[in-house]
């Protein structure tokens, strides 16, 4: 019982990655507003995000910069790569909001189930 | 300049989208276009014959040696579909001018150029990166243009596909990143080439098969491989005629190039198809695909939709090739890389020339066509006998070796498979076919434009290119045989 909790415990951040990641993908697929996609969407993706950062992180490790009082870096890594993914997730989402801006002047509505009843699959 | 040529086929598409988006010029943007095209030819067939005489190229981008820094790392298959990619889409932005006055808007028609030479730097940086992250990137790069181009055409349900692809292209490509985090975690590494090695002594199973899974589903979205293909018609369907024939042929192939990269480069053979599980699901999905999407394209009423449900099913051919996994299977897949390329971009071109001169859209406007424009419509019957694989044609080749691999698997069902999904093909083909010989023209059809000379000679050469290589496959199969050998199978024989 002890060792679960420890188990729990020490990989608890990877519990909350889940739970964000699952709960951005519900977002995307429960939700009609074409906005409300767009959240879930941001937020599966920051938990991506996390899910890099997290095993960078080295117990009793400092930033990485060269200093004779300290031995143990964490990773600069992840960092490094997650700043290329947060620069595409604002692009992807920029895009995205402009799509519905240029949805929402050629339709007069954003709610995907009156869309793609109407206009996609009536033919 | 020619050792530079790895970063210089990726550079010169970009260099020129960024050019075109910042002069804005109506007359100078397609010269423009024109030009990076042709130089990243040029640089594509330098690495492929340097590929061929020296073997695998390593490059590191910016003086940063790998593992660290990112590689570039160009073999005879990724090089042969970089050549590929640049030369069709060469070819498109020849066809394109006069397609985008009639399609788009004056004023975003510098726009689409731009994007395309992104999309296109961004398709031939997933060829030949060696770094995982970095194949994110340009996923991203040219997924990022990809939804632009398709949201560009004068038909505003473009917005909507745009949108869905967008929300489902996305989803993919985190779920890619998510595969590579969990491989990151597990080797420490992103170069793919140091991650092959370093996956070859690792004890835990279950994470390393977990990334497999969400690159495999990631990947899977962007190839649009059978109960992921939910955006695809719509994005095919309300582009321009021009992104329409640019994204077929290219777009959906990378994709799978990148598949086959991790399943056999990165994971290895041994890891993968010692999974019973995997090999089921890859084969079902392909002749689900084979099957559903062409029963789905016999129904359709709109043009560019039927062809893009064949697209569906035609990528189903070249994920079976995938999961047959022996030679000729997996030359049946490179091949039919290439050959439904060439086959897509040809019968795309065709709609487009009957988009621009008489704004058809459904296939009951295609009656007569015969008799209205006999070339365009020789065009359209030929590249559609294509893709049904009539013998003589580039289609067959690549049918023929796909039933050869399943033969040496013993797997008759699969052969049977291929046979009944040609003849749902043939259903859906000998509709258009009848309607555009043998049925007399629609009346009032006639506010033509006269489909300008480039168009036509581009429509016509890859119309011709489906033949010929259908009979002369020295080029085709030949080079899919050396790529197969030397990078896929390598290491095995």
């Amino acid at each position: 019982m002890s060792s679960a909790i420890y188990n729990f415990i020490s990989s608890y951040n990877y519990y909350i990655i889940i739970f964000l990641m699952v709960s951005g993908l519900f977002i995307v697929v429960s939700r009609g507003n074409m906005v409300k996609k767009l959240v879930g969407l941001a937020l599966f993706q920051t938990s991506v995000y996390i899910l890099y950062i997290s095993p960078g992180k080295i117990l009793n490790g400092t930033a990485p910069i060269l200093d004779d009082g300290y031995s143990v870096y964490s990773s600069p890594f992840p960092h490094v790569l997650i700043l290329t993914a947060i620069v595409v997730g604002i692009a992807t989402l920029a895009l995205g909001l402009s799509l519905v801006i240029r949805v929402n002047e050629e339709f007069g509505t954003i709610e995907e189930d009156e869309l793609f009843d109407n206009e996609l699959n009536n033919e | 300049m020619n050792e530079h040529a790895p970063a210089l086929v990726v550079m010169l598409p970009i260099i020129g989208a960024v050019l075109i988006m910042l002069i804005r010029h109506n007359n100078l943007n397609w010269s423009i276009a024109l030009l990076s095209g042709i130089s990243t030819i040029y640089y594509s067939i330098i690495l492929y014959l340097n590929a061929r005489s020296l073997g695998t190229i390593s490059y590191a981008m910016g003086g940063w040696e790998p593992p660290v820094g990112i590689e570039y790392r160009i073999d005879e298959f990724n090089s042969l579909l970089i050549a590929l990619i640049a030369i069709v889409s060469f070819l498109i932005l020849i066809y394109a001018k006069s397609s985008l006055n009639i399609e788009l808007k004056k004023n975003k028609i510098s726009t689409f150029y731009s994007m395309y030479l992104l999309c296109l730097g961004g398709l031939i940086g997933i060829l030949s990166t060696g770094d995982a992250f970095n194949a994110f990137v340009f996923l991203e790069i040219s997924s990022l243009a990809t939804y632009v181009i398709i949201s560009m055409g004068n038909d505003r349900r473009g917005l909507l596909a745009a949108y869905q692809y967008l929300i489902i292209g996305t989803i993919g490509a985190t779920l890619y990143v998510i595969g590579v985090g969990l491989i990151f975690i597990i080797t420490g590494s992103l170069n793919l080439y140091d991650i092959s090695i370093k996956l070859g002594d690792i004890e835990l199973y279950r994470p390393l098969l977990a990334s497999l899974a969400f690159i495999t589903v990631g990947i899977a979205l962007k190839i649009a491989l059978f109960p992921l293909h939910a955006w695809l018609p719509n994005a095919y369907a309300f582009a321009p005629s021009v992104g329409t024939a640019f994204l077929a042929s290219t777009a959906t192939k990378v994709a799978i190039y990148l598949l086959i990269k991790y399943l056999y480069l990165v994971y290895g053979f041994d890891l993968v198809y010692s999974n019973q599980i995997f090999i089921f699901v890859i084969l079902s999905l392909s002749i689900i695909a084979m099957f559903g999407a062409s029963m789905i394209a016999i129904f359709q009423s709109n043009l560019k939709k039927l062809f893009a449900y064949s697209s569906v099913a035609q990528i189903g051919y070249i994920t079976l090739g995938i999961g047959i996994a022996n030679y000729n299977g997996l030359i049946g897949s490179t091949v039919h890389i290439i050959n439904h390329s060439i086959i897509k971009a040809a019968i795309f071109l065709a709609i487009g020339c009957l988009v621009f001169s008489s704004k058809i859209v459904n296939i009951d406007q295609l009656a007569g066509l015969g008799k209205r424009m006999p070339m365009v419509a020789l065009c359209i019957t030929v590249s559609s006998l294509s893709l049904i694989g009539v013998p003589g044609t580039v289609g067959f080749i690549s049918k023929w070796y796909l039933v050869l691999g399943s033969l040496e698997q013993g797997w008759w069902v699969v052969v049977f498979a291929l046979a009944v999904s040609s003849i749902l093909a043939l259903i859906y083909v000998g509709r258009i076919i009848e309607l555009i010989w043998f049925h007399a023209p629609v009346v009032g059809m006639d506010s033509e434009n006269k489909i300008p000379f480039e168009m036509l000679a581009v429509t016509v050469l890859m119309t011709i290119a489906t033949i010929y290589f259908g009979i002369d496959t020295r080029l085709t199969g030949d080079l899919a045989k050396i790529a197969v050998e030397n990078v896929l199978l390598g290491e095995q024989l």
